[in-house]
C-alpha cells in the first residue's frame, strides 16, 4: 500500500514511523512544506533562549532516521486533492496516488484584524523562521510587545522576560491563559508575571500598530507603548483551505469519526487541524496539543494499515505551562460538569494553587499551580476512569494526595 | 531476559533508604525530593507504598516527547531521559499516566528512573525486601495478590530486615 | 562534613529570621545534636531563667547524620531549660522533621524571645517566615497539621506542632512530629507554647551533601546496617514487637513499676505486653498492631502502628480515632497501664492516641495519674478536686477522662497537668510524686535494677532511661551481663552508659541503635561524614565533656547534691515480689563512687582537673 501523510508535524511524523511498523514494505511519503527537517514548535522558545540550538527543535535527532525506515520526506505543499482517483496535487505541479492519505498538516496562527499587523516588526511566533526574526529583535533592553496570553503566548513569555526585553504582554480576557486556568489560577499567573516585572494587561484589546520608532502600540484603554518587536499569538486555526473541493467535510476542524477517519474512505485525519474525539465530552474538537497529536498518529496509523481495528477512545485534553518559574497544569473538564463535585484549595501568597473536579466519584478534570511532582497521574486517573471510593472525600480533604488516592486504588497496598 | 523492579508495599516501613540511595546515585547528595522512586505514606491505612516507573511498554513519555529526549536503553529496556536534549517543556510529566516522570526545577529537566542502568541503587539499599530487581515476568500485581491472598488473617504485618550482603555504590 | 553549617536564628520578639555559620569550633568539640545544642544553650542563656519566660531559648537541632543513609539517621532534639525540671533539658524525636530541616540547609533553629502573637514558622530551604497561627492556635496537633497542609498545599511538608495541653500551660507538653513521634520529656512543648509559637512547618529540597569521603561513608553505613540486621534484638525483636518486647521481660524481672511504684510487678502485664498487640481481638478479628514501620532512614523499623478496637469504650461515636496512628511503646504502656494499675489494652491505646493528639509526654502523664490514684485512695485528694471522678487504680474509664482533661487543660486535667512532683506538693504529700528532680520514672524499678536507680538519681534531665540505660547490661546483657541486684560495678556502668549514650545522641542517629553498635560501629560512619577525625576515644571523650557540661548548667540553676537523690520509696520501702523481693536500692552505696568516677567533688561539682581534662573552660 502507497501511504502518504501531509503535515510533518509530531502527528505526521509519529505516524510515519508507525506505518512503516505495521506495514514493512509499503510506499511512505511525509510531505512537510517548511524548509527544515521535520521540528517541533514546542522547542521554539528554549531556541529563542539559546538552550538548544537549532537541530535541538528537530523531532528526530538522526538525520538518517526517515532513510533508514524508507520514509521519503517530501518538501513541498498539497494544493488539492483529488478524491475520487486518491491522488494529491502538489505546488511543484506533480501529482501522487495513494491507497490512504493522512492529513496532519496542523495549524496556523490566526492574524487579528489589527491595523498595522502587517507592519514590519510585527510577527507570530510559529515557525522557525518566525523565531530566527523574533531573535534578531531579542536585545536586552528592547520594548516588546505579546499580542495574547494564551498557551501559545505564554510558552514564548518566558523566553522573552529571560531575554532581557522590556516586556508587555496583552489579553483580551481578564486572566492569563484563559482556556487552561479559571479566573482564580488564571489571575495567579497574571500576578506572579506581574512581580516578575512583565507589565501583564488583562481586559485589554489591542487597538492599532502604528509604525513609530519603530512600532506603538494603542490600546483600548487609552495607553500606549512604543514597542521594537510585537509578537502576535492570538490563536491558531487549523490548516483546511487546501481541501476545498475535495469532499473532506470542514467544520472548524477536519471532520473525522471515532477511527479518525474523515468523511471520505482512506482519507484520516490527525494533530492540530482534526476535530478529533475528546475523552472527556464525547464529542469532536479539535485540541491542538501535543500528546493528542502523537496518539492520533498512532492510531491513525494503525487503523489505516489494519482497517478499523482500533477506535478512538478520545484524547484527554491538558496542557502543563511554565510561566517565569510558575509551573501550571490543567487536565481534562477542568472547568467542571454539570452536577460534579470540585475542590480547590488557594494559596496566593505562595502561588499554590489546585482544582479537583469529580463527577460521580472520579475524577475529571484538574488544574493546579505549583504542582510538579506527580501531575501525570491525574491524565491516568482521568483516562483510566478510576473509581476512588472513600478516596473522593479524603482528596476534598486534602486534594494534593492524588498519587496516594492513585496507589490506593490500583495497587494492593497490603 | 529483562530485569525489572518488583515493588511490594506490604513490606515496605517508610524509612526512604531507597529516595537516599536514589538521589545519591543520580546527584550525589541525599535528597529525598530529587529521588525518582518515593514513598507514599498511608497514615490512617498503616501503610506505605513505594513507587516509581515501572518502564511501561506503552512508554506515554517517551511518546510525548517532542524532541527525542527519551530513548530505550537497549540493555535494561529502561526509558532514559537524555538530560543533552531534553528541553524542559514537561509535556512528559502530564502523559505519563502514572505520574513517574518529573520536572526537576533545579536542573530545568524532567528526572525519571533509569533502573541505573542495571543496578537499581533503591533495590540496594532497602532493608526489608521491599524492592527488588527480579526476572521481568515475576513482577507486579500477580505476586502482591499471591501475598494478598497468602497473608495470614490474624496478626499484624511486622517487617523485618532481609539477609543480604554488604552493598558497594559506585562514586555518583 | 554533614554539617549543614547554619543555624537559623529566630527572635520571636522582634518577628525577625536570619541565618548565621554555624560554630564550626564547637562542633569539633560537641559534634551536633545534643552536644552542640546544649553547648549554645549554655553560652547563651542564663541557667536561672525562668523556662517559660522570654529568656527561655528553645533549640531544634538535627546532627552531622541526620538526613544521611546512616541507619535511624533522622534524628532531631529540642533543647532548653525544662519547665518540668528546671534542668537542662534536650527530648530527641524520630519521624521525618529532623531529615527535613537538614534537606532545607539547618543544623539548628534557635528561637529567642516570646512573639507577642501565636505564631508559627515556615521553611522552605533557605527562606523562613513566622507566620500568624490564627486558626490553628487553640487546636490539637492532628487538627492543625491539617489545616497547615491544607494551606501550604504541599503533600512533602513535615510539621512539629504543640497541642491544646502546651498552651494551657501542662508543665510536660512535648512536641509532636509527623502526627506521632515526640520529643517527649521535660515539657519542651510547653516552652514552645510559652514563645507563642505552635508549629514549625518544614521543605527541604536541597538534600544532605557535604559528606566528607561518600564512598568511605557509604561503606561505613553499609557496615552499619549490616550489624544491625543481624542482631537480635534490632534485627528481629524491635521489629517484631517494638521496644513493647521488654513488658514481660522487666516484669519477670520483678523491675515493673505498679501503681505508682507500690509494687514492682504487675499482674496485667501480659495484657498489655508486646505480645498482646499481635493477639487478633474479638471484636473485628484484628490485632491492636498492624504493622511496624521506621523514621527516617531506619533500618530497624520499630514503631507501632495500631489501631483501637472501634466498639471500645473509649471511641464509642468518634470514628477519627478509628484509623491507624503511633501505638503503644514500652515506657506508654508503662505508664498508662502498671503505674495506674489500668490492663485494658484498647484504653492505653487511646490515651497513647491522645497524647500525641495533644502533645503530652505519656511517661509524665500516666505516673501523675498514677500519683493521683495514690493520693486520692490515701484520702488526699476527693471527688471535689477531681470533678467527681473516682482515682482509683486500675479504672480504664478514669484513664481515658484524665487524658481527655490534660489535652484540653480543663477541670482536674490542669492539676493533672503540673505533673506529679507540683501535685503532690500541693495535695500534702510530696513523697508520693515517684520523680527525679521533678521528672517521673520510666518503666524500670530501681530495686530490681539496681544501676537505674543511680542512673535516675544523676541523670542532667531529671529521671530517665535514655541517659544511662543500663538495663541493657542488667537485664539484656548487653554488651555483658551484670547482676541487676548488685551496686558493685554500676557507677562505673553508669557512668560508661551515659557518656556513650550523649555521644549516639550528639550524631542524629537513634540510641536504640545502641543495643547492636557500639561507639566502635559508630565511629567510622561519622568519621567517614565529617572532618576532624572521630575516634571511638574522641566521641566517648566528647559524650564525657557532653555530660560535665549539662551537669554544670544545672548546678549554676541551683540543683545540688540534694537533686541528686531518689524518692524515699525506693530507698526505704523494699520491693513486695519477684527476683528483687526484699530489696530497695542501695543509691547510698553508688552516688559516691559515681562522683569519684566522674572526677567530681564529693557534692558532685566536677573538679578543676576534670573541667580542664574535659576543655570545659
Amino acid at each position: 500500500m502507497d501511504h502518504i501523510v501531509i503535515g510533518a508535524g509530531p502527528a505526521g511524523v509519529v505516524a510515519v514511523e508507525q506505518l512503516r511498523k505495521h506495514d514493512p514494505n509499503g510506499g511512505i511519503v511525509l510531505i512537510g512544506d517548511e524548509p527544515e527537517p521535520p521540528y517541533s514548535r514546542m522547542a521554539i522558545p528554549y531556541y529563542l533562549v539559546k538552550r538548544i540550538d537549532e537541530a535541538g527543535t528537530h523531532l528526530r535527532k538522526d538525520p538518517g532516521h526517515y532513510g533508514a525506515l524508507g520514509i521519503e520526506v517530501l518538501r513541498d505543499r498539497v494544493s488539492s486533492i483529488d478524491t475520487a482517483n486518491q491522488e494529491i496535487m502538489l505546488d511543484a505541479g506533480s501529482s501522487r496516488r495513494y491507497d490512504r492519505l493522512l492529513i496532519a498538516a496542523g495549524a496556523s496562527p490566526i492574524t487579528p484584524p489589527i491595523s498595522g499587523v502587517d507592519l514590519p516588526g510585527v510577527y507570530n511566533c510559529w515557525t522557525l523562521e518566525d523565531a530566527r526574526s523574533i531573535i534578531k529583535l531579542m536585545e536586552p533592553g528592547n520594548s516588546v510587545v505579546l499580542v495574547g496570553a494564551g498557551f501559545i503566548g505564554c510558552i514564548i513569555l518566558e523566553a522573552l522576560a529571560a531575554s532581557g526585553v522590556k516586556l508587555t504582554v496583552v489579553e483580551t480576557e481578564n486572566r492569563m491563559v484563559p482556556r487552561m486556568m479559571n479566573d482564580v489560577s488564571g489571575g495567579m499567573i497574571k500576578d506572579w508575571c506581574s512581580n516578575k516585572g512583565v507589565n501583564v494587561l488583562t481586559s485589554t484589546r489591542v487597538n492599532a500598530i502604528e509604525a513609530a520608532h519603530p512600532l506603538l502600540v494603542r490600546f483600548d484603554n487609552g495607553e500606549e507603548v512604543a514597542a521594537d518587536l510585537v509578537i502576535t499569538a492570538t490563536g491558531v486555526a487549523p490548516n483546511t483551505a487546501f481541501l476545498e473541493g475535495s469532499g473532506i467535510d470542514v467544520d472548524a476542524g477536519i471532520v473525522v469519526n471515532e477511527f479518525l477517519e474523515t468523511s471520505v474512505p482512506n482519507v484520516y485525519a490527525a494533530g492540530d487541524c482534526a476535530r478529533g474525539k475528546d475523552f472527556s465530552t464525547g464529542g469532536y474538537s479539535v485540541q491542538a496539543i501535543q500528546p493528542t497529536a502523537v496518539e492520533h498518529g498512532m492510531l491513525t496509523a494503525r487503523n489505516m494499515v489494519h482497517g478499523h481495528s482500533q477506535g478512538n477512545r478520545g484524547q484527554v485534553n491538558m496542557n502543563v505551562l511554565d510561566t517565569l518559574g510558575l509551573i501550571s497544569s490543567s487536565f481534562g473538564m477542568w472547568m467542571g460538569v454539570d452536577g460534579g463535585d470540585s475542590v480547590e484549595r488557594i494559596d496566593r501568597d505562595r502561588f499554590r494553587y489546585v482544582n479537583l473536579q469529580f463527577e460521580d466519584d472520579r475524577i475529571v478534570g484538574a488544574s493546579a499551580l505549583g504542582m510538579t511532582d506527580h501531575v501525570g497521574v491525574l491524565r491516568g486517573m482521568i483516562q483510566s476512569k478510576t473509581r476512588l471510593g472513600d478516596w473522593k472525600e479524603k482528596l476534598q480533604d486534602d486534594p494534593t494526595r492524588v498519587m496516594e488516592a492513585y496507589l490506593a486504588n490500583t495497587q494492593v497496598l497490603g | 531476559m529483562l530485569r525489572a523492579l518488583s515493588l511490594e508495599p506490604e513490606r515496605c516501613t517508610g524509612c526512604l533508604q531507597c529516595e537516599m540511595a536514589c538521589s545519591f546515585e543520580n546527584d550525589g547528595v541525599f535528597n529525598p525530593a530529587k529521588s525518582r522512586i518515593k514513598v507514599f505514606a498511608f497514615h490512617e491505612e498503616g501503610r506505605f507504598a513505594p513507587y516509581t516507573c515501572t518502564q511501561c511498554d506503552e512508554a506515554w513519555c517517551m511518546k510525548a516527547c517532542p524532541v527525542d529526549a527519551i530513548v530505550i536503553n537497549a540493555e535494561t529496556g529502561s526509558k532514559d531521559v537524555l538530560d543533552s536534549v531534553c528541553v524542559g517543556c514537561k509535556v512528559c510529566t502530564i502523559a505519563c499516566p502514572f505520574g513517574t516522570i518529573n520536572y526537576n526545577s533545579s536542573t530545568g529537566k524532567v528526572i525519571k528512573c533509569d533502573l541505573c542502568g542495571g543496578d537499581p541503587h533503591c533495590a540496594k539499599a532497602c532493608p526489608t525486601g521491599a524492592i527488588t530487581y527480579v526476572d521481568a515476568d515475576s513482577t507486579g500485581m500477580e505476586r502482591m495478590r499471591a501475598w494478598a491472598q497468602n497473608r495470614p488473617e490474624a496478626g499484624p504485618n511486622y517487617i523485618t530486615p532481609v539477609e543480604k550482603d554488604i552493598q558497594t555504590y559506585q562514586r555518583p | 562534613m554533614a554539617w549543614a553549617k547554619k543555624i537559623l536564628r529566630v527572635n520571636l520578639s522582634e518577628g525577625s529570621v536570619k541565618s548565621e555559620p554555624l560554630n564550626m569550633e564547637w562542633a569539633q568539640q560537641y559534634l551536633g545534636q545534643r552536644g552542640l545544642a546544649s553547648k549554645y544553650l549554655v553560652e547563651e542563656i542564663d541557667p536561672k531563667c525562668d523556662p517559660l519566660g522570654p529568656d527561655n531559648k528553645l533549640i531544634f537541632t538535627t546532627g552531622p547524620l541526620t538526613g544521611t543513609m546512616a541507619s535511624t539517621g533522622g534524628r532531631y532534639s529540642v533543647v532548653t531549660k525544662g519547665p518540668l525540671t528546671g534542668a537542662i533539658a534536650c527530648s530527641n524525636s524520630g519521624g521525618y522533621l529532623g531529615a527535613e530541616l537538614k534537606m532545607a540547609g539547618w543544623d539548628m533553629i534557635i528561637f529567642e524571645g516570646r512573639s507577642p502573637e501565636p505564631v508559627y514558622l515556615y521553611i522552605s530551604n533557605d527562606k523562613a517566615e513566622l507566620m500568624s497561627a490564627d486558626g490553628i492556635w487553640g487546636k490539637s496537633v492532628w487538627a492543625a497539621d491539617k489545616i497547615i497542609r491544607a494551606k501550604h498545599q504541599d503533600p512533602q511538608i513535615r510539621i512539629a506542632c504543640v497541642g491544646r495541653s502546651a498552651e494551657a500551660g501542662c508543665f510536660y507538653s512535648a512536641i509532636i512530629n509527623d502526627l506521632h513521634r515526640a520529643a517527649g520529656r521535660s515539657g519542651v512543648g510547653t516552652v514552645m507554647a510559652s514563645k507563642n509559637v505552635k508549629a514549625v512547618v518544614c521543605r527541604g529540597t536541597q538534600g544532605v551533601g557535604n559528606i566528607k569521603d561518600p564512598m568511605a561513608f557509604m561503606k561505613a553505613t553499609e557496615e552499619g546496617k549490616k550489624v544491625l540486621r543481624e542482631n537480635a534484638v534490632t534485627g528481629a525483636g524491635l521489629p517484631q514487637f517494638g521496644t513493647q518486647v521488654l513488658m514481660n521481660v522487666i516484669n519477670e524481672t520483678g523491675a515493673l513499676p505498679t501503681r505508682n511504684m507500690q509494687e514492682v510487678q504487675f499482674k496485667g502485664a501480659s495484657k498489655i505486653s508486646g505480645e498482646a498487640m499481635h493477639e487478633p481481638r474479638k471484636s473485628d478479628g484484628k490485632p491492636n498492631l498492624t504493622t511496624n514501620a521506621a523514621c527516617f532512614g531506619c533500618t530497624i523499623a520499630c514503631g507501632r502502628i495500631s489501631t483501637i478496637d472501634k466498639t471500645h469504650f473509649s471511641v464509642e461515636n468518634k470514628p477519627q480515632y478509628w484509623g491507624n496512628s503511633g501505638g503503644l511503646e514500652y515506657e506508654a504502656a508503662w505508664a498508662l497501664g502498671a503505674a495506674t494499675g489500668v490492663d485494658d489494652l484498647d484504653a492505653l491505646t487511646y490515651a497513647n492516641f491522645v497524647c500525641n493528639e495533644d502533645g503530652l509526654d505519656p511517661i509524665t502523664f500516666g505516673a501523675t495519674v498514677g500519683a493521683a490514684m495514690e493520693l486520692y485512695e490515701k484520702g488526699a485528694i476527693t471527688k471535689q478536686d477531681t470533678g467527681g471522678i473516682k482515682f482509683k487504680f486500675g479504672k480504664a474509664e478514669v484513664l481515658t477522662k484524665a487524658v481527655e482533661l490534660v489535652a484540653a487543660g480543663e477541670g482536674f486535667g490542669k492539676d493533672l497537668g503540673l505533673g506529679s512532683k507540683r501535685l503532690c506538693e500541693k495535695y500534702g504529700h510530696p513523697e508520693l510524686s515517684m520523680s527525679v528532680k521533678g521528672q517521673e520514672f520510666p518503666a524500670y524499678d530501681p530495686r530490681g535494677i539496681q544501676g537505674m536507680g543511680l542512673a535516675y538519681a544523676t541523670s542532667n534531665r531529671g529521671a530517665c532511661h535514655l541517659r544511662g540505660y543500663t538495663v541493657a547490661s542488667e537485664v539484656l546483657g548487653i554488651p555483658e551481663k551484670t547482676d541487676p541486684l548488685v551496686t558493685e560495678g554500676k557507677a562505673g556502668l553508669v557512668k560508661a552508659f551515659q557518656d556513650a549514650t550523649a555521644a549516639f545522641d550528639s550524631a542524629g542517629i537513634c540510641l536504640f541503635t545502641s543495643f547492636a553498635w557500639s561507639l566502635d560501629d559508630v565511629a567510622p560512619q561519622i568519621d567517614a561524614a565529617c572532618e576532624g577525625g572521630w575516634s571511638t576515644e574522641k566521641l566517648l571523650e566528647l559524650g564525657e565533656r557532653v555530660w560535665n557540661m549539662e551537669k554544670e548548667f544545672n548546678l549554676e540553676a541551683g540543683f545540688t547534691k540534694a537533686d541528686d537523690n531518689l524518692p524515699p520509696r525506693l530507698i526505704s520501702e523494699a520491693a513486695g515480689s519477684g527476683p528483687a523481693e526484699g530489696k530497695v536500692n542501695e543509691l547510698d552505696k553508688m552516688l559516691p563512687e559515681y562522683y569519684a568516677a566522674r572526677g567530681w567533688d564529693e557534692q558532685g561539682v566536677p573538679t578543676a582537673d576534670t573541667r580542664q581534662r574535659l576543655g570545659l573552660s
